[in-house]
């Protein structure tokens, strides 16, 4: 016999869970008090915000289930934005959430909130418990729901009272769900379909998305790519899933994607989006992306298929299939293949030749992309990198050269300020031997700077690049762009010292503002030990191209550097 | 076109929160929705009806299909099925109007559940034209004062239920 909070306890023991993030409170007190007692390893943030996204990034770093616990009512509520950025990036999670006492519930009480009801539309599925010997059974799917399938993240709201009551416990050895089986082996037939288009195709792209980050998949894709020879395109998501140097990686697609992404993307006959969704961010104007095209779509998720884009063929299962079943299909023929698309990827390759990613160097001026580029160096693009959202964020997708899976931590969907540097701290709990990077912009960093003192605190030594150019970038670039230059409440001019905030919680600071001190600050940056900021001031006003505005086609980019 | 969709779910609490959270998140074009228990205790069946084409059809029942709860889902217009709705319509009725309005719920197959001094309920099972009708010769001849809907229920012909197909 035990209670419900040392069940809780049990249960993730027998997940394989190793660490917990979270915050206290009155209804989850009895729950950390069974944690005190099995000295059970807790990450214990400054925010509830700062547990959930640090939760995420131990999840996408280490690829197993990112586990949260916070307290009913506000506490609950603030991890609504972190449940709801991966949701959107499909990372698996559990948040256990208190709730006030059965007698309580519906009555308004103090922190009551209805975090089910709250988390509906964010989650892959909810529960509330409010018997204890329902428990171990929810736990079990819980954790079963999050990590299968499609991955997502799970909220177990537990009643108070269930804490501290007592039941024989027993873990349930499978999950019996009528309504949830997730789909592994899909229908060979179609594979033998897919064969057929690729070897009809003379302008083939292979298109790959957080899916086969997700997967694990990777290397299948590359002996897929090595097979082919066809070209490939990237999603945000998709970013290291293979070497951003491979010959025939065109880089990423859409928004701030590369010229020649964006050219084969429109050009291509036959596209096989592998582990995407066709986020607006990628398609540009939705009835003109690829249009010339007959769309593959591989997805574990069949409600993804013909949500955005109307696919020709379906390959629903996992990557882990199909991509081994469809190399099988291509590999005797690999040098037919090659021969049939040689031209279309001199095509594609002189696209890339014609309009490289660049921008204009400075002399004085510490340019953010060459930041970026000296970072890669340093680390030898070995490095888990974190990044905020914005500007900021492009730019380490287009400039970093992602060489390994899960590599590139950030969140594309949701798009949440203020996630990069609680999830630099989660991905630097779960891989304490890798290095962690984060970059960050002068208003992301703001939005969750009390967790510098939990980076201080258990000494994750993460390395925190502020990218200082006094402005709100993307919006303030949207501005000039399409507001005629009405800077509206973007500027963030002499708000903050970050080098004394960093100082002021525990962590080193130093500073950047001139381009020739970069190199040396950067070194020792990365050379000292524990936490550090660095605040490296940037110029204020440079737009991240090439751009494609919102609603166009993916051909009409706006480019930048030299073409300008 | 409208589809009428099978969906059997766990009877479970939160369910409806799940499906009816789906439909307002996806925007999805509803007519009605009706659930109840069924055969089997465990087991909620909700007749939906959604309107809309068929990619937009798709994607409804591949998004209810991944809610946890959702056991099983049947488009019934692609099978030959029954389909009914109740009314309870509340209308306005006097001593001297009421031979009129039994005569019109005879026609109709209807049936008289309650009388009193000013007014009548009648209760129409049906498809959703017979009842529309109904409800017009009462509006235009009498004035309704309330009508309450279930939604629509369907079933299919033939020995073959929802969940085996």
């Amino acid at each position: 016999m035990m209670t419900g909070a040392e069940a809780i306890i049990e249960s993730l023991k027998n997940e394989n869970v190793d660490v917990v993030f979270g915050y206290p409170g009155g209804s989850v007190l009895t729950l950390y008090d069974a944690l005190y007692q099995a000295n059970f390893k807790h990450i214990l943030t400054k925010h509830e915000q700062g547990a959930v996204h640090a939760a995420d990034g131990y999840a996408r770093a280490t690829g197993k289930v990112g586990v949260v616990i916070a307290t009913s009512g506000p506490g609950a509520t603030n991890l609504v934005t972190g449940i709801a950025t991966a949701y959107m990036d499909s990372i698996p999670l559990v948040a256990i959430t208190g709730q006030v006492a059965v007698p309580l519930i519906g009555r308004d009480s103090f922190q009551e909130a209805d975090i089910r009801g709250i988390t509906t539309p964010i989650t892959k599925h909810n529960y509330l418990v409010k018997k204890v010997e329902d428990l171990p059974g929810v736990l079990k799917e819980a954790f079963y729901i999050a990590r299968t399938g499609r991955p997502g993240p799970v909220v177990v709201d537990v009643v108070k009272d269930v804490f501290a009551a007592v039941l024989d416990y027993q873990y349930p050895k499978e999950v019996k769900l009528r309504g949830y089986r997730p789909i592994f082996a899909g229908n060979l037939e179609t594979i033998d379909k897919v064969f057929k288009e690729l070897s009809l195709a003379q302008k083939p792209l292979i298109f790959v998305g957080g899916g086969v980050n997700l997967s694990g998949a990777s290397a299948v894709l590359r002996d897929l790519i090595e097979q082919t020879g066809f070209p490939v395109i990237s999603s945000l998501m998709g970013l290291g899933c293979l070497p951003f140097d491979h010959p025939q990686f065109l880089g990423m697609v859409g928004m701030h994607g590369t010229y020649a992404a964006n050219m084969a993307t429109t050009e291509c006959d036959l596209l096989l989006g592998i582990g995407v969704r066709f986020d607006d961010r990628v398609t540009g104007l939705l009835s003109e992306f690829a249009k010339k095209a007959k769309v593959v779509h591989f997805d574990i998720d069949p409600a993804e298929i013909n949500k955005n884009v109307m696919a020709h063929l379906r390959v629903v299962g996992d990557l882990n299939w199909s991509l081994p079943a469809l190399v099988e299909r291509v590999k005797d023929v690999s040098a037919e293949l090659k021969g049939h698309v040689q031209s279309w990827n001199d095509k594609v390759i002189s696209w890339q030749q014609e309009k490289p990613l660049n921008y204009e160097h400075q002399t004085d001026l510490v340019m953010p992309q060459e930041v970026i580029e000296k970072v890669s160096q340093l680390t030898q693009g070995d490095a888990v990198i974190v990044t905020d959202v914005g500007q900021h964020q492009m730019w380490v997708a287009q400039y970093f050269g992602f060489k390994n899976p899960r590599s590139l931590l950030t969140s594309g969907g949701l798009g949440t300020m203020g996630y990069g540097l609680p999830a630099a701290l989660g991905a630097q709990c779960g891989l304490p031997d890798r290095k962690v990077i984060l970059f960050v912009g002068d208003g992301g960093i703001m939005m969750n700077c009390q967790e510098l003192a939990t980076a201080a605190n258990y000494g994750f030594p993460v390395k925190v690049l502020i990218f200082n150019n006094q402005t709100l970038g993307m919006v303030s670039q949207w501005q000039r762009m399409f507001y005629g230059g009405r800077y509206s409440h973007t500027s963030l001019k002499g708000n903050t010292d970050f080098v004394k905030l960093a100082e002021a919680m525990g962590v080193t600071g130093l500073r950047v503002t001139k381009a020739e001190e970069l190199d040396k600050v950067l070194e020792e940056a990365l050379a000292t030990p524990g936490p550090v900021v660095v605040d490296i001031r940037t110029p204020e006003k440079v737009d991240v191209l090439p751009m494609v505005p919102a609603g166009a086609r993916l051909d009409q980019m706006i480019l930048g550097g030299s073409e300008g | 076109m409208k589809h009428t969709l099978a969906v059997l779910v766990e009877n479970r609490p939160g369910v409806l929160t799940h499906i009816s959270g789906l439909i307002s998140r996806r925007a999805f074009n509803i007519e009605s929705i009706a659930a109840g228990y069924t055969e089997e205790p465990d087991t909620t069946r909700i007749t939906i009806v959604v309107e809309g084409d068929e990619i937009e059809q798709e994607q409804v029942v591949n998004q209810l299909s991944k809610l946890v709860d959702v056991i099983k889902i049947t488009d019934l217009t692609a099978v030959e099925s029954i389909q009914r709705e109740l009314v309870l319509i509340k209308v306005k009725a006097s001593v001297e109007t009421r031979s009129d309005i039994i005569n019109i719920v005879d026609i109709f197959r209807a049936r008289i559940i309650d009388v009193n001094r000013e007014t009548m309920v009648i209760e129409l099972s049906g498809d959703e034209t017979k009842i529309d009708a109904l409800c017009q010769v009462l509006e235009d001849d009498h004035g309704i004062i309330e009508i309450v809907r279930t939604g629509k229920i369907a079933l299919s012909r033939g020995p073959i239920p929802a969940k085996d197909r």
